[in-house]
């Protein structure tokens, strides 16, 4: 029962996000609205981390089997993306070491500059 | 057979089975390569492809569990939550990487596909390809996009950020566990959150906080870039 009860709250967290959603004008996916949502309650206290941490793993943990069918469409945009596959993979392999070399690089530096410590 | 075809839970049963071999496959020889949702991708590919099933059937057959990513999407405010707890000193250090590391991604790939003349749509589609799919997909899909090119670009890029991650920390000289989780989660999402966990769990937990932030940040502007394209 206990993941029913969980599963609940985390579906309530999913209709605010639906409505949120439907009722403001701005083009933000439902699921970020109840990301922001359930982190702000948790924060304050309005959610209890045991009253969704359980189900909440479960979901989390089958998300990869969820995106097998988004990805299957591929085959439906085969004709689109074949001229251009190389420069497209080759965008794909250049922004990656970018953004991994740009966001680790600025957190390093202000963390030297700071002088903060891990412990 | 053609019978056989039209069991309703016929696309779960055959999506589940795929990604198990998948899984078991990444368990026994542990190459990023081996990634469960790409093989389970071609295997089910080649399913469809044997037996003739149209690919809307496939998906019309895994409507009954697709609706689950919303709530599972929403499930990654609760490792947010618990790592931000963790890390509240370090978070200015993180944010700043994040931002810097999401927007110069995104500007990458505007310029490239403006000056190759990408159609609008691919340059949409490939924008989202360093965050979390579950954030990634909803928002190709609300600008009309394609998800199959967006879902492909996001597992290549985990992929390449975890064989590459190693040697980049190297190349960049980056040294500080913190900045390393920072780089994983900002450029490979998951499936770099995964490679950073096996080298230091400060750089996992970092990670993990690092993707959620990444995808969020990008949700707030993808729409602002969509609409100049």
């Amino acid at each position: 029962m206990k993941y029913l009860s969980q599963f609940c709250i985390i579906l309530g967290f999913t209709l605010l996000g639906e409505t949120l959603q439907r009722l403001l004008p701005l083009p933000i996916p439902s699921s970020v609205y109840g990301l922001v949502l359930l982190f702000l309650a948790l924060c304050f206290g309005i959610v209890k981390l045991e009253q969704v941490k359980a189900a909440g793993a479960f979901l989390t943990g089958i998300m990869s089997v969820l995106f097998v069918s988004p990805a299957v469409s591929i085959v439906s945009n085969w004709e689109l993306i074949r001229p251009q596959l190389l420069p497209i993979c080759l965008l794909i392999l250049a922004s990656t070491v970018i953004t991994f070399g740009i966001s680790g690089s600025v957190t390093q530096l202000l963390q030297k500059k700071g002088g903060a410590s891990h412990d | 057979m053609t019978e056989l075809l039209s069991v309703p839970i016929l696309p779960l049963i055959l999506t589940l089975a795929a990604f198990q071999v998948g899984r078991v496959l990444q368990a026994r020889f542990r190459s990023p390569f081996l990634n469960p949702i790409l093989i389970a991708v071609i295997l089910v590919l080649a399913f469809l492809f044997a037996t003739g099933m149209p690919v809307a059937e496939y998906q019309l057959g895994m409507g009954s569990i697709s609706w689950l990513l919303t709530p599972a999407t929403i499930c990654l405010a609760i490792p947010m939550y618990e790592q931000f707890q963790v890390l509240k000193k370090n978070l200015p250090m993180i944010l700043a990487g994040v931002v810097a590391g999401s927007l110069s991604c995104m500007a990458m790939v505007v310029c490239t596909g403006l000056f190759l003349r990408f159609h609008p749509l691919l340059t949409v589609s490939l924008l989202p390809k360093s965050i979390t799919t579950a954030i990634g997909v909803a928002l190709t899909e609300m600008s009309d996009g394609m998800p199959g090119i967006t879902t492909a670009a996001i597992i290549f890029t985990g992929i390449l950020g975890s064989i590459l991650g190693p040697v980049l920390c190297k190349l960049f000289h980056l040294t500080d566990p913190v900045a390393q989780g920072v780089a994983f989660g900002t450029a490979a999402h998951v499936i770099g959150t995964a490679k950073a966990t096996e080298l230091n769990a400060l750089s996992g937990a970092v990670s993990s906080l690092s993707l959620v932030v990444a995808g969020l940040l990008t949700a707030v502007v993808f729409p602002l870039i969509t609409a100049m394209l």
